[in-house]
C-alpha cells in the first residue's frame, strides 16, 4: 500500500510546459519532500499526483494500478491543503466525518473512526466546534484529521505549515513526523523549507524549473550534492562557491566549502570581518577574503570576533568540486 | 473542473439568462424603433403608414424637447454634482472616530431606501407647500412670503428632491471607499508634513477617484430614467418646466397616446443614453482599470 | 483614520456628524411624527413637533378602511416574486460562470450588465402595447416579469461575485473526500452559497418594492404596488396629511428595515464590485 511510481509525467498549461517529464518512485511507508523555489512546480506535482490536475502525458500508477485517468476520490489518497480548506459551516466532527460519509460508511463506524482521530491529535474537546472558532494550530489538525480517518495509501501534504507562526511551526513539524512514525503510511510533503525537508524525509526530491535535479536521503544530499543548486539549496547558511585560481587549485571550475566546515584562527586564507551575527549557540560571520570573495562562516559557540577584525581561515571538511556546467566531479 | 461535459453543462445554465436578455433588449428596441417610423396614434388607429423620420422632426422642432434634455441633463448633472459633493464630505465626517457609528449610518442611509414617490411626497406636501409646508411655516416666521417651490422652481425642487434620495447611496460608497484606505498613509504624510486639506488633496481624493467614478456611472444610469418624482409632484409642469426627456415620451405614449412619437422619443433617449455613456467612459473610464 | 483626537476635537466631530445625520434623517423623521397626529394638528401652524393628541387613527383608516392592503399585497408579491423567479434563472447562470469559466465570460457578464443601462423608456411602448394586446396590463404577474428583466443582470452579477469568492480549495478538498458532484454541490457549495444568495435577495427585493416606473406605468388599480399608490394619491386636498404620512411609513417601512441589514450587499449589488 502506498507506492506510487510517476513515468515519464508532463505538464502543460496550455502553451507553457511547467514540467518536462518526470521519473519518480515512492516507496510504500516513506516519507517523501518535495522541494525547491517558488515556482519550481512541486506543488503542481503534488496536484497530479492527487488528481486535481489532468497529466499532459505520461503515468502515474498507485500500488501497481494505473491511476493516471481516475478522479481524485478514486485515488485513495488523502490531501492536506495549504490553508486547510476546512468546510467553514460544518463542525470539527462533520469536518473529520465527511469523507467517511461520502464513501457511504455506516453513521456508527463514521462516529468510532471520528472519536480515534480526535484523541490522536488532540481535538476531541473542539469536536462540536466550528472551524472559525479555532486557532490556526488546531484548524491544521482537524485537516490533518479529515486526512487520517480515510485510511489512505497515502497522505499528501502541500506546504501545511506555512500559514503558522514560527514557534508552532517547529511544535507541528514534529508531530507530523511522530505520526509518519506511528501510522507507518506514505506520505508526500512539498516544502519551500530546507529545515523541513531536512528534519522530516526519508527521501528528499529537489525540483527546480520543473526538473529533479536530485533525490535521495537528507544526508546523502548534504554530503554529496550532484550540482550546484543543490548544493546550493541544502544547508542554512548557503554553501560558499568560490571560483577562480582558488578552484583552480583543486583542480575545479568552482569548488564549494560549506560555513560550518570552516574553522577559525589559522589557515592560508586571511580576510577582514565584514557583518557578524552572535547567537550564543552559533557565531555567523562574514570574512572578506581577498580573492576570494566574501566567505560565510559559521562557527560553534562563541567565536569572539567582530566587524573590522583581521582572522584566518582554514577549510575543514569536503571541498565540493563542480565542472564548468555546474556537475559535481 | 472544466471537461468537456462540464462546459456542456455551463452553458446550459448560462443559456435560459442570456436568451431572456437578449429577447428583452432586441425584440422591444426593434419594435421601438418600426414604430418611430410610422403613424400610430391610439386614438385613431385607422390612420397608419410609413412617415420616414417625421416623428423625429417633430421633436427636433419642438421647443418642449430641447428643453426636455435640457432638464434632463440638468438634473442628472445637478445631483451628481450635489451627491459626490457632500457625499465625499459626509463620508469624511463618518469617517471620523465618532460616538454612535452604526446609528449614524442608519440615519444617513434611509432616504435612499425610502421609494421615489414617497420621498417626493414627503417633499411635496410636508416641506414645500406653500400652506401646509415646513418651508412655508419658517418663512412666515421670519415674515417673508413662503416660496413656491413646485410652481415657480420646479426643476431645482425637483433636483433637491432627487439629490435628497442618492446622497446616501453616494455617501455610502465613499464611506466604504474610505475604509480602504490605511492609516498608515496618511499618518506617513503627515510625518512628511503634509497638512489635513493637503492630506486630503493629495491623498485621500486620489484614493477616491476609482469610487468618485463608479457613483458618477452609475448614478448617472439611474437618473438618465427618473421618473417617479415627477409623476408625483409636477407632472412636468408648471407647462413643461420640469418635464424630463422620460417624462416627455412618458406624456406621449399614454397622455396623447401618440406611439409613433413616443417611439422616436425612445430611440432618441437611447442615443443620448449612448453618448452620455461614452463622453463618461472617455473621461473616466481610464480610472476604472480592472 | 484611526488617529486618537483630542476630546475637544471629537465633541466638534460629533456633534456635527451628529447634527448633519439629523438633518439628513429629518424628512422621514417629519413624516413618521405627522403619521401619528391628528389631521387638524398635521396642519396646524406654527407646525407642532410633538402633538398634544397622539394617535394611531390614520393607521387604522388607510389599513382598516381603504384598499391600502392590497397594494400592500401586491407590493409584496411583485417584488417578492420578480427576485425568485430571477434567482431561479440566475442562480445556474451565476454559478456557470464562476466555476466553469470560459473565454468570453468575463464579455458576456459585461453584456448582461450593459442591458441595464438600456433607459426604460426606450421599450416603454412595445412592453405597453405588447402587455395590452396580451392582457398583461394591470396583472401583477405582468409586473413580476417586466421587473425581473430588470433586475436580472444586477442578480446574476451579485450572484457571480459570491460564487467567486468560495474558495476552490475547499471543493478540491471535497472531490479529494471522495465526493461527486452532486454531493459537493449539495453538501458544501450550496451550504457555502446561501448567505450570498440570501443577501442578493435582499438587495433585490429592494430595488423592486422601490422600483417607480414600470410599477406606475403599467398599472391602473387591480395590480398597482404602493409605488403606484402613493405616486397617484400624493398632493392631497391638504386634509389628509396625517394619513398620507401613514400611508407612506407603512410603505417605506419595510424596507428601510430590511435596507438596515443589507448596506454592503448595496455597495456590492450597485457598484457590481468596483469597490470593495
Amino acid at each position: 500500500m502506498g507506492k506510487i511510481q510517476l513515468t515519464k509525467v508532463r505538464k502543460a498549461f496550455g502553451e507553457t510546459e511547467v514540467i518536462p517529464g518526470i521519473d519518480l518512485a515512492i516507496e510504500d511507508g516513506e516519507f517523501v519532500v518535495f522541494v525547491g523555489p517558488s515556482g519550481c512546480g512541486k506543488s503542481t506535482l503534488l496536484r497530479l499526483i492527487a488528481g486535481l490536475e489532468d497529466t499532459t502525458s505520461g503515468v502515474i500508477e498507485i500500488d501497481g494500478k494505473d491511476a493516471t485517468n481516475l478522479p481524485p476520490a478514486k485515488r485513495g489518497l488523502a490531501m492536506v491543503f495549504q490553508s486547510y480548506a476546512l468546510y467553514p459551516h460544518m463542525t470539527v466532527r462533520k469536518n473529520i466525518a465527511f469523507p467517511l460519509k461520502m464513501a457511504g460508511m455506516p453513521e456508527a463506524e463514521q462516529a468510532a473512526r471520528v472519536e480515534r482521530a480526535a484523541k490522536v491529535l488532540n481535538l476531541t474537546s473542539y469536536l462540536d466546534r466550528r472551524p472559525g472558532q479555532l486557532s490556526g494550530g488546531q484548524r491544521q489538525r482537524v485537516a490533518i484529521g479529515r486526512a487520517i480517518v480515510r485510511e489512505p495509501a497515502a497522505f499528501l501534504f502541500d506546504e501545511p505549515l506555512s500559514n503558522l507562526d514560527a514557534a508552532l511551526r517547529v511544535g507541528m513539524r514534529q508531530e507530523i513526523s511522530e505520526l509518519h512514525q506511528s501510522l507507518k503510511t506514505t506520505m508526500i510533503y512539498v516544502t519551500h523549507d530546507q529545515v523541513e525537508a531536512m528534519t522530516m524525509a526519508d527521501k528528499i526530491v529537489v525540483l527546480n524549473a520543473g526538473r529533479i535535479e536530485q533525490v535521495g536521503a537528507p544526508l546523502e544530499l548534504y554530503n554529496n550534492p550532484r550540482n550546484i543548486f543543490v548544493a546550493g539549496f541544502i544547508g542554512s547558511p548557503k554553501m560558499n562557491l568560490i571560483e577562480g585560481p582558488e578552484a583552480a587549485k583543486h583542480d575545479a571550475h568552482t569548488i564549494g566549502i560549506r560555513p560550518e566546515h570552516i574553522s577559525v584562527g589559522d589557515g592560508p586564507w586571511e580576510g577582514v570581518v565584514g557583518l557578524s551575527e552572535h547567537l550564543g549557540s552559533d557565531s555567523f560571520i562574514k570574512v572578506d577574503v581577498p580573492g576570494l570573495g566574501i566567505i560565510n562562516v559559521r562557527g560553534p559557540g562563541e567565536l569572539g570576533v567582530h566587524h573590522g577584525d583581521r582572522i584566518r581561515l582554514a577549510p575543514a571538511g569536503k571541498i565540493h568540486r563542480f565542472d564548468d556546467k555546474g556537475l559535481a566531479l | 473542473m472544466s471537461t468537456q461535459s462540464t462546459r456542456m453543462a455551463a452553458r446550459f445554465m448560462v443559456a435560459p439568462s442570456v436568451l431572456v436578455l437578449l429577447v428583452w433588449m432586441i425584440v422591444p428596441l426593434a419594435m421601438t424603433a418600426y414604430f418611430s417610423f410610422r403613424l400610430y396614434r391610439l386614438l385613431s388607429p385607422d390612420r397608419t403608414g410609413w412617415v420616414g423620420f417625421n416623428n423625429y422632426i417633430w421633436f427636433f422642432n419642438s421647443p418642449d424637447f430641447w428643453l426636455a434634455l435640457t432638464n434632463t441633463l440638468m438634473l442628472v448633472g445637478g445631483v451628481l454634482v450635489i451627491t459626490v459633493v457632500l457625499g465625499i464630505l459626509i463620508a469624511l465626517l463618518l469617517d471620523q472616530p465618532v460616538k454612535g457609528q452604526g446609528l449614524l449610518r442608519i440615519l444617513v442611509i434611509a432616504p435612499f431606501f425610502v421609494m421615489p414617490p414617497v420621498a417626493a411626497s414627503i417633499w411635496e406636501n410636508l416641506f414645500m407647500h406653500p400652506q401646509n409646508g415646513l418651508f412655508a411655516a419658517l418663512a412666515r416666521g421670519f415674515g417673508a412670503q413662503p416660496i413656491l417651490f413646485l410652481e415657480s422652481y420646479p426643476m431645482p425642487s425637483v433636483i433637491g428632491i432627487v439629490a435628497w434620495e442618492w446622497l446616501p447611496f453616494a455617501t455610502l460608497i465613499f464611506v466604504t471607499a474610505l475604509q480602504s484606505l490605511s492609516s498608515e498613509q496618511l499618518e506617513a504624510a503627515e510625518m512628511d508634513g503634509a497638512s489635513a486639506f493637503n492630506r486630503f488633496r493629495y491623498i485621500i481624493l486620489p484614493h477616491l477617484t476609482r469610487a468618485i467614478t463608479v457613483v458618477i456611472l452609475i448614478q448617472t444610469i439611474f437618473l438618465l430614467g427618473i421618473f417617479g418624482e415627477i409623476f408625483t409632484t409636477t407632472q412636468g409642469g408648471p407647462g413643461s418646466a420640469s418635464t424630463t426627456l422620460p417624462y416627455m415620451i412618458f406624456k406621449q405614449a399614454i397622455a396623447a397616446k401618440d406611439i409613433g412619437r413616443a417611439a422616436a422619443g425612445g430611440i432618441i433617449a437611447v442615443i443620448l443614453a449612448n453618448i452620455v455613456a461614452y463622453f463618461l467612459m472617455r473621461g473616466l473610464g481610464r480610472h476604472l482599470d480592472a | 483614520m484611526a488617529r486618537a483626537a483630542s476630546p475637544r476635537r471629537k465633541l466638534i466631530t460629533t456633534l456635527t456628524a451628529w447634527t448633519v445625520a439629523l438633518i439628513i434623517f429629518f424628512p422621514v423623521l417629519w413624516m413618521i411624527l405627522t403619521s401619528f397626529k391628528t389631521e387638524a394638528s398635521a396642519v396646524a401652524m406654527p407646525p407642532q413637533f410633538l402633538s398634544a393628541d397622539w394617535t394611531l387613527e390614520n393607521y387604522v383608516e388607510v389599513w382598516g378602511r381603504s384598499a391600502y392592503p392590497r397594494f400592500f399585497w401586491n407590493s409584496v408579491v411583485i417584488a417578492v416574486g420578480s427576485t425568485l423567479l430571477g434567482l431561479v434563472i440566475a442562480i445556474p447562470a451565476a454559478w456557470a460562470m464562476a466555476f466553469v469559466p470560459g473565454k468570453r465570460t468575463k464579455d458576456l457578464l459585461m453584456w448582461m450588465l450593459s442591458t441595464k443601462m438600456m433607459p426604460a423608456v426606450a421599450v416603454m411602448i412595445p412592453i405597453y402595447l405588447l402587455f395590452l394586446r396580451f392582457g398583461l396590463l394591470d396583472t401583477r404577474i405582468g409586473l413580476v416579469l417586466v421587473l425581473m428583466l430588470m433586475n436580472l443582470p444586477i442578480i446574476i452579477w451579485m450572484l457571480y461575485t459570491y460564487f467567486k469568492e468560495i474558495p476552490a480549495e475547499i471543493l478540491e478538498a471535497a472531490r479529494m473526500d471522495g465526493a461527486s458532484l452532486w454531493n459537493e454541490i449539495v453538501y458544501v457549495l450550496t451550504p457555502m452559497a446561501v448567505p450570498g444568495i440570501a443577501s442578493t435577495m435582499l438587495l433585490n427585493i429592494i430595488l423592486a418594492w422601490n422600483e417607480a416606473f414600470w410599477t406606475i406605468t403599467l398599472t391602473t388599480t387591480r395590480a398597482a404596488p404602493l409605488s403606484a399608490f402613493i405616486a397617484s394619491f400624493s398632493a392631497p386636498q391638504g386634509l389628509f396629511y396625517a394619513k398620507l404620512s401613514a400611508a407612506s411609513a407603512m410603505a417605506i417601512l419595510p424596507i428601510l428595515i430590511l435596507g438596515w441589514f443589507s448596506q454592503k450587499q448595496l455597495v456590492r449589488g450597485l457598484t457590481f464590485g468596483a469597490v470593495k
